[in-house]
Parts: C-alpha cells; structure tokens; sequence
C-alpha cells in the first residue's frame, strides 16, 4: 500500500524530471530553427522545405572539396545539424559537377533547384544567396580603382558588372563601379571572400532577405513576358477603400473636417 | 588472456563501436570512401545507403517526403535489425552506450543512489511525441535534443555546444537514475526495440545449468528481459534485450549463450 505521502511525492518527481526534460526539449527545438541570414548549399530547397528535409548527415560537408560547408553546432542558431557556409573565410566555389547537392540523400539539397528553364542541369541556376554591395565602404565607389569582386566573380559581366560614371571630383576620372545583377548571380561569395576593405563591402544575403517584391499593381507593358501578370490581377477591388464612389463620397464629406 | 576472455563479448563491442567511429571520422577527415555521413544518414562504401527509420519518420511526419536514397537506407536498417540483429544497435553499434555504461561503472563503485523509477515504456511515449512534434513544429523535433545525433555529430564533426546535450545525460544517468536514458527514455532504443520484435540472434538461457547467483541481473540493462532465468529454458524473447552479452561473460554456470531464434533451429 501506498501512503499518500508517497504518491504526492511521486507527482512532485514526475513533475519535476517531466517538466526539466520538457523544458529542455523546448529550448532545443528553437535550435532547430535556423535564422534567417544562414546560407545553404547549393540546390537547398526553400528556408521552411530544408528545415524539414535536412537530415544532418554532414555527407555534404565531405563532398565538398573546398572544405566551404560547415555543420552547425548547438548555440549556433543555424538549425543543429544542418549544414552552411560563410563565404568571407570560404565561399562556394562553384563545382560544374555539384557534388554536394548529388550527394544529399533525403532531398533536401535537390538537383531540380539547379535546372533552369531549359532543363539543364547547371551550377550557374544555384540560388543560395544574392550579393549586395554596400556603395560607402566600397572603394571603387570612392573613385579608387578596384575590380576585384567584378574579376573574381564566376560569371563576371553578368553576375556583376562595371558601370562607368564620370568622376567629379577630379573632373578627368572614372569611377568604374561594379553592380550586382539579381538574374544571374548565384550567391556563392566568392565576391564577398576576394573584397579587399577590411570588411567585405560586398556580402552575400539570403534571396528573401535581400529581394523585394512588385506584386500586381506595377507591370511591365514593354515587357511581353512581364505583361502576362496583368492576368493575375483581379477586377473586383478586394475592399471598400477601392471602391471609387465611397473614394469620391469621402473626399466630399467636410462634416469631419469640423467635429471639434 | 583469461581476462580478455571474460570481457570478450564487452572488448569486441567496444572495439565495434570504437572502429565505427574511427571510420566516419576518417571519412570525413581523410576523405576515406567506406563510411560517410553519420548515424542519421550515411553511405557505405559509396554505394549502400543507410539511414536511422526513427530520423526518416520524423522527417516524414513534418511532411515532406524523402528523397529516394534516405528512404531505401532506412529500409536497409530496417531489414537489417528487424530480420537479424534486433536491438543490438545500442549495445553494439551507438556511441552513446559507452557514455552512459561509464556512467552506470561510476554510478555502481560509488554505490550512489538512485531513488528516481519510473517505468521503462516511457520511452515509447517519447517515440511518439517525438514523431507528434515533428508534424506540428514542421521539423524533425527529437534530432533536437538527441544526445546519440549529437555525440556521433560532435565526434565526426566538431562539438560545438553539443558537450552540453551529453553531460546532462550523463549526469542524469550516474547521479538521478541509474541506466536511465537507454533503458528508460531513449525513443531511437525504443524504435529499434519495436524494430528487432522478430530477429534472428537471440540469447539463450539453459535453466538446468543455472543456479540461480543472480550475476545476470546485476549486469544488465534490461533486468526485465530475464524473466525466465532459473524457471524455465529457451530464449530471451524481449525484444528490448539488446544482446550485449554481458549475461553471457558474468555467468560461472554457463547457463547463457547467444544462439538463434527457436524457428530457425530444427527440431532433434
């Protein structure tokens, strides 16, 4: 028989190891969740989709033979487990042969993220990232001559390109200036590892973070492609505050103007 | 010589489980081609996949469906242990099994006490919280906190904070429950428990030879699994025995060997 001593002191340890593990278990689970800024390799499949893909084998990490890949550790806040790459110490090389996407063996780093509008399979379509340049820290911006993200760059003169402007300052100078092309540049960092200031001027950002979005109510009309969108857009305006009778009813109304 | 003899079954585990690490070390290190990747999902002489089913499952439940090559190397696994080996996965192969047989040592010499019990089917709730998690947090929510993911993780890979997943666990072990995370808690035990119900190796037990001294239960891990010492002869039949044969080296009678599932031996 059991007191009730005993059973009230078997709740409070149950409680006690059911709500230590709990808590935990809790705390970890945020481990899991990798913030926003991480890169991904090659081929990763968007933020939320690899969170629940990746089975954090590190076999991508052994593929790759720049060493670029890291494997995030707990307190890293990069998702445990999982793999990622800061491309100021070592970018992604590029490999025309992806061995790390070929290597995943859950899908979580699929070759179909690499295939491009023609099918082709090519390292060119990776979408890890999008560099952006910070202009004050940029010296070819202050007029220095610097091209070493533009020469770098594995698909120099699309990825990025120099644009020339006149130099005021001297009056007889160009500032040749690179600019990022969202189109074509893959996120790989090698820009970002090459820049010679003491931080990298140019940095690689996810695309999410780095990208805006139009949506439906800007389109291209000198666009063939881009003018397809106006099918998307609905022509019913969704609320009130659309609608042009309650917009000219509203402007007419002065009884609010004079309300003390 | 007499000595290695009596630890022969404990010496070849660990020399088991030592070479296991050593080689996903070195294939990560030296880029050797005959283990790559780690307990989660790994790739064997780089054509065999092989994946952990409780990994795959907690990946399938947040939704997605996995690539071909995790799936057809947790079937691997799972034919693998289901048909043969059983629950040996934790006494054989897992690292974390010398962490916590460290801890029960030092628990045992230090004669601590542990007045924390609790059932052992806990684990099986775990297994399936961890799999409920998984579908709700849309992540594979056990690969969080698994201590067996990250001490192979660390070891191959580098620690990072993972010491700390390891040390409580530990601790829990030698100071609050003695045995307490593989014998109670841990769900990728309990997956392979739920895996082996129909494996091949088995221990036997000769009731005839037995006399009863009970060395067998103070060694081993899964006390409940001995039901039919010194009552009745035949096989350990739980599948939550892990076959770490430690019964077999403590037993003076020769009252235990590890021998095959009853089917499959022909009648005489």
């Amino acid at each position: 028989m059991s007191t009730r001593r005993d059973i009230i002191k078997k709740i409070i340890k149950g409680t006690v190891v059911a709500g230590g593990g709990g808590l935990l278990w809790g705390t970890a689970i945020t481990e899991l969740r990798a913030e926003d800024i991480t890169l991904r390799p090659p081929g990763a499949l968007d933020k939320e989709l690899f969170q629940k893909a990746c089975l954090r084998c590190g076999q991508c990490l052994e593929a790759c033979p720049y060493d670029t890949l890291l494997l995030a550790t707990f307190s890293e806040n990069k998702g445990v487990g999982t793999p990622y790459f800061e491309p100021r110490s070592i970018p992604c090389y590029m490999c025309t042969d992806y061995p790390c996407t070929e290597v995943c063996p859950s899908g979580a780093l699929d070759l179909k993220e690499l295939s491009g509008e023609d099918n082709i399979t090519s390292i060119n379509n990776a979408k890890m990232g999008l560099a952006v340049i910070h202009r004050e820290s940029c010296i070819a911006y202050w007029g220095i001559q610097c091209d070493a993200c533009y020469r770098a760059c594995p698909l120099m003169d699309s990825a990025i390109v120099l644009e020339y402007e006149s130099n005021v300052q001297t009056g007889k100078h160009a500032n040749i200036k690179p600019v990022v092309n969202s189109d074509f540049c893959t996120g790989c960092g090698i820009c970002e590892h090459v820049c010679v200031v003491e931080k990298s001027a140019i940095h690689i950002l996810p695309r999410e973070l780095a990208m805006g979005e139009v949506g439906n109510h800007y389109i291209k009309s000198w666009d063939e492609k881009d003018e397809l969108r106006i099918n998307n857009k609905t022509d019913k305006p969704k609320d009130k505050s659309d609608d042009i009778e309650s917009a000219i009813e509203y402007l007419n109304d002065t009884d609010d103007l004079f309300t003390e | 010589m007499k000595l290695i003899f009596r630890y022969r079954y404990l010496l070849f585990r660990r020399l088991l489980q030592i070479s296991l690490l050593v080689l996903f070390f070195g294939g990560n290190a030296f880029g050797w081609n005959v283990l790559k990747g780690n307990f989660s999902s790994a790739m064997l002489f780089s054509a065999i996949p092989l994946s952990d089913p409780y990994a795959v499952v907690q990946i399938m439940a947040t939704g997605f469906i996995v690539a071909a090559d995790a799936l057809i190397g947790a079937l691997i696994i799972l034919l693998l242990y289901g048909l043969v080996f059983g629950r040996m996965f934790c006494a054989w192969v897992c690292p974390m099994n010398m962490i916590s047989d460290l801890a029960i040592f030092i628990n045992l010499k230090l004669k601590l006490n542990n007045n924390l019990r609790f059932s052992r089917k806990i684990r099986y709730g775990i297994l399936a919280l961890g799999i409920i998690l998984s579908f709700f947090l849309s992540t594979p929510a056990f690969e969080a906190i698994s201590p067996v993911s990250a001490l192979h993780r660390g070891i191959i890979f580098g620690m990072g904070g993972g010491w700390a997943i390891i040390a409580a666990i530990f601790l829990f072990d030698l100071a609050v429950m003695r045995n307490g995370w593989c014998g109670h808690l841990c769900p990728i035990g309990a997956s392979y428990a739920l895996i082996g119900k129909f494996a091949l190796i088995k221990i036997r037990h000769d009731s005839e030879k037995c006399t009863d001294c009970g060395k067998c239960f103070e060694v081993c891990p899964e006390r409940h699994v001995l039901d039919i010492i010194n009552i009745k002869p035949g096989i350990i039949s739980s599948s939550e025995c892990t076959n770490c044969s430690r019964c077999i080296e403590v037993c003076d009678d020769n009252a235990l060997k590890i021998s095959l599932r009853n089917t499959m031996i022909r009648k005489k």
